[in-house]
């Protein structure tokens, strides 16, 4: 069956978790800018925490249902409705046939990521179901969804009722379903060319503020504010970024790369967001004043394995209610 | 070899710290590693990717952590397994065949696929005729792909073709597109923006998602062009080589 987008809003995409493998091609990741948030969301319907999902842009998207879903989002803070029901973040809803999802706009945050039973049916294109938005392939037709548009769902089994009144009432831990923060602080690790910039501007980047430009999208985070000027001008030999990677131009102006990056760079690195810190990151939004904070790579490890064992006790507690 | 952090999930371990000293000696090293890196299979890495001077390792910290018993030293255990890897292959250096095919890239250089072409003599004082052959007579290397997928640095431009970047890129380039941009030569696959300077057109295609790989060229090629009147262009074009 399938659901109808009856609007598509200011750009919704269907994602997964990216693409792997094929970066010595230059093709780029891909996938949902937090995947956590997709894996949470999707762990809520029932599915594989890899299912095809949508991922919504600045929100707008309206969906109408052909047959009975379990749906669920997470991301920034967007007022979900079915009819006059709200669904807040991180919450289950059962939806009939003919039922309509609407997202309103972000009050706060940027995006979200919505996983519908049985996830979105799309062919796989070089092992993902992501939309690669800037070559043009993958997910829907290699583009964002538009108004008219009938995503193909997967089967989902149908839910055993009780099964379902019990789920309903499992939400998502807070910081999962709702990571868009007013003061938003991105943890780093330095990065290999941190030598490269002098004192004054390793201060720069560590105690002042820098605002999100409009100039932002899913490649990357484009901050004004203050400049990080280099002390050497050497040139450097081209070699891998990844998303996560802050890269200085010579404007002096960092980019934070996301998802949609390209594979390799020839900018200095003077920091990597830490993986944890990602789905912070994709709630950016022009205007936004982000702040900087050095952790070890140690501790970035170590928050990953926690909130790792956090959602397999979280995986384990949805199966013992679905049983 | 220097094996440096590249965020939380990557690192990036440099073979060699120039590449325009020795090109070649330098990306067979690179391939070498890879190789190698490829073949060992170590728990936890996710894919490899290498460019110029280094070959970039993507890792699962968790897989890792559950594979190495000491989560407070992942990044450590990788480093020391891939060294490890790394010497033991350099006593079978003769056994890792380089990966490196030839492959040959028809070109029209016909003035209405080279809108630079001009700007490319002006800058390297020769007649558009002798910028052609040079580029023709060159046996490239693909030092990278990247930039968008299957987008081929090519190292081996001779130095008399050498063009800086053009002061503004376009906002779109269209596919097949040869360019010049500093010393380097290489393809737009996509239609893309871009600053390089456009001297002809392939009527190949470096990038078809429907296959996988999805490249015409793969990191190590040698590559060579070959020139192409515009009847062989909308030839080939309509019937693609398979």
């Amino acid at each position: 069956m399938n659901a109808v987008v009856t609007r598509a809003g200011f750009l919704t995409s269907v994602q997964d978790l990216g693409r792997t493998g094929l970066r010595q091609f230059g093709v780029p990741t891909s996938g949902a800018l937090d995947s956590f948030a997709l894996r949470v969301a999707n762990l809520l319907v029932g599915n594989d925490e890899g299912a095809a999902g949508l991922e919504i842009t600045l929100g707008g998207l309206q969906l109408r249902f052909q047959d009975e879903r379990i749906v669920a989002w997470c991301g920034g803070e967007f007022e979900v409705q079915i009819g006059s029901r709200a669904l807040p973040a991180g919450h289950v809803a059962h939806l009939q046939s003919g039922d309509e999802l609407k997202f309103g706009r972000a009050q706060f945050g940027c995006r979200c990521w919505v996983a519908i039973s049985g996830g979105i049916d799309v062919p796989v294109v070089l092992a993902s179901r992501s939309t690669d938005l800037r070559a043009n392939f993958g997910g829907f037709e290699g583009r964002p969804v538009r108004d008219g548009d009938q995503l193909s769902l997967g089967e989902s089994r149908r839910p055993e009722p009780e099964a379902t009144a019990r789920i309903s009432s499992w939400t998502a831990p807070h910081d999962w379903a709702s990571p868009a923060s007013s003061h938003p602080n991105l943890r780093f690790i330095r990065g290999v060319d941190w030598n490269r910039f002098n004192d004054v501007t390793i201060q720069r980047f560590t105690n002042q503020q820098f605002i999100v430009s409009p100039d932002s999208d899913r490649m990357g985070v484009r901050f004004d504010g203050p400049e990080l000027n280099r002390e050497d001008e050497t040139d450097l030999v081209s070699e891998a970024v990844a998303p996560g990677t802050i890269q200085v131009p010579p404007s002096g102006k960092p980019i934070l790369l996301l998802g949609d990056c390209q594979t390799i760079g020839g900018y200095p690195k003077i920091a990597y967001v830490i993986t944890v810190d990602l789905g912070v990151a994709a709630q950016l939004r022009a205007g936004d004043h982000v702040r900087f904070s050095k952790v070890s790579l140690q501790d970035a490890h170590r928050v990953l394995l926690e909130r790792e064992r956090d959602l397999e006790r979280f995986r384990v507690g949805l199966t013992l209610q679905r049983s | 070899m220097e094996i440096i952090p590249l965020g939380d999930s990557a690192l990036v371990l440099r073979v060699r710290e120039r590449f325009e000293d020795a090109p070649e000696e330098t990306l067979n090293e690179v391939l070498r590693v890879f190789e190698l890196l490829q073949r060992a299979a170590i728990p936890g890495v996710i894919e490899l990717a290498p460019a110029y001077t280094s070959v970039a390792v993507f890792f699962d910290p968790i897989t890792i952590a559950k594979a190495s018993e000491t989560p407070d030293d992942v990044f450590d255990w990788l480093a020391s397994r891939i060294r490890g890897v790394v010497a033991a292959g350099a006593d079978r250096r003769r056994k890792v065949r380089s990966r490196a095919r030839n492959v040959e890239i028809a070109v029209c250089y016909d003035s209405q696929f080279a809108p630079d072409i001009d700007d490319v003599a002006r800058h390297t004082q020769l007649p558009a005729t002798e910028i052609v052959n040079l580029h023709t007579a060159t046996e490239y290397r693909v030092a990278c792909i990247g930039f968008v997928p299957g987008f081929p640095f090519l190292a081996g431009l001779p130095k008399s073709l050498a063009t800086p970047r053009r002061g503004v890129p376009r906002k779109e380039i269209p596919p097949g597109s040869v360019g010049i941009g500093g010393a380097q030569t290489g393809i737009y696959p996509l239609r893309s923006p871009g600053g390089w300077n456009l001297i002809g057109r392939t009527p190949l295609k470096l990038f078809d998602p429907t296959k996988n790989p999805p490249t015409l060229l793969r990191p190590g090629d040698r590559v060579r062009f070959r020139a192409i009147t515009r009847k062989e262009f909308a030839t080939i074009s309509e019937d693609p080589p398979k």
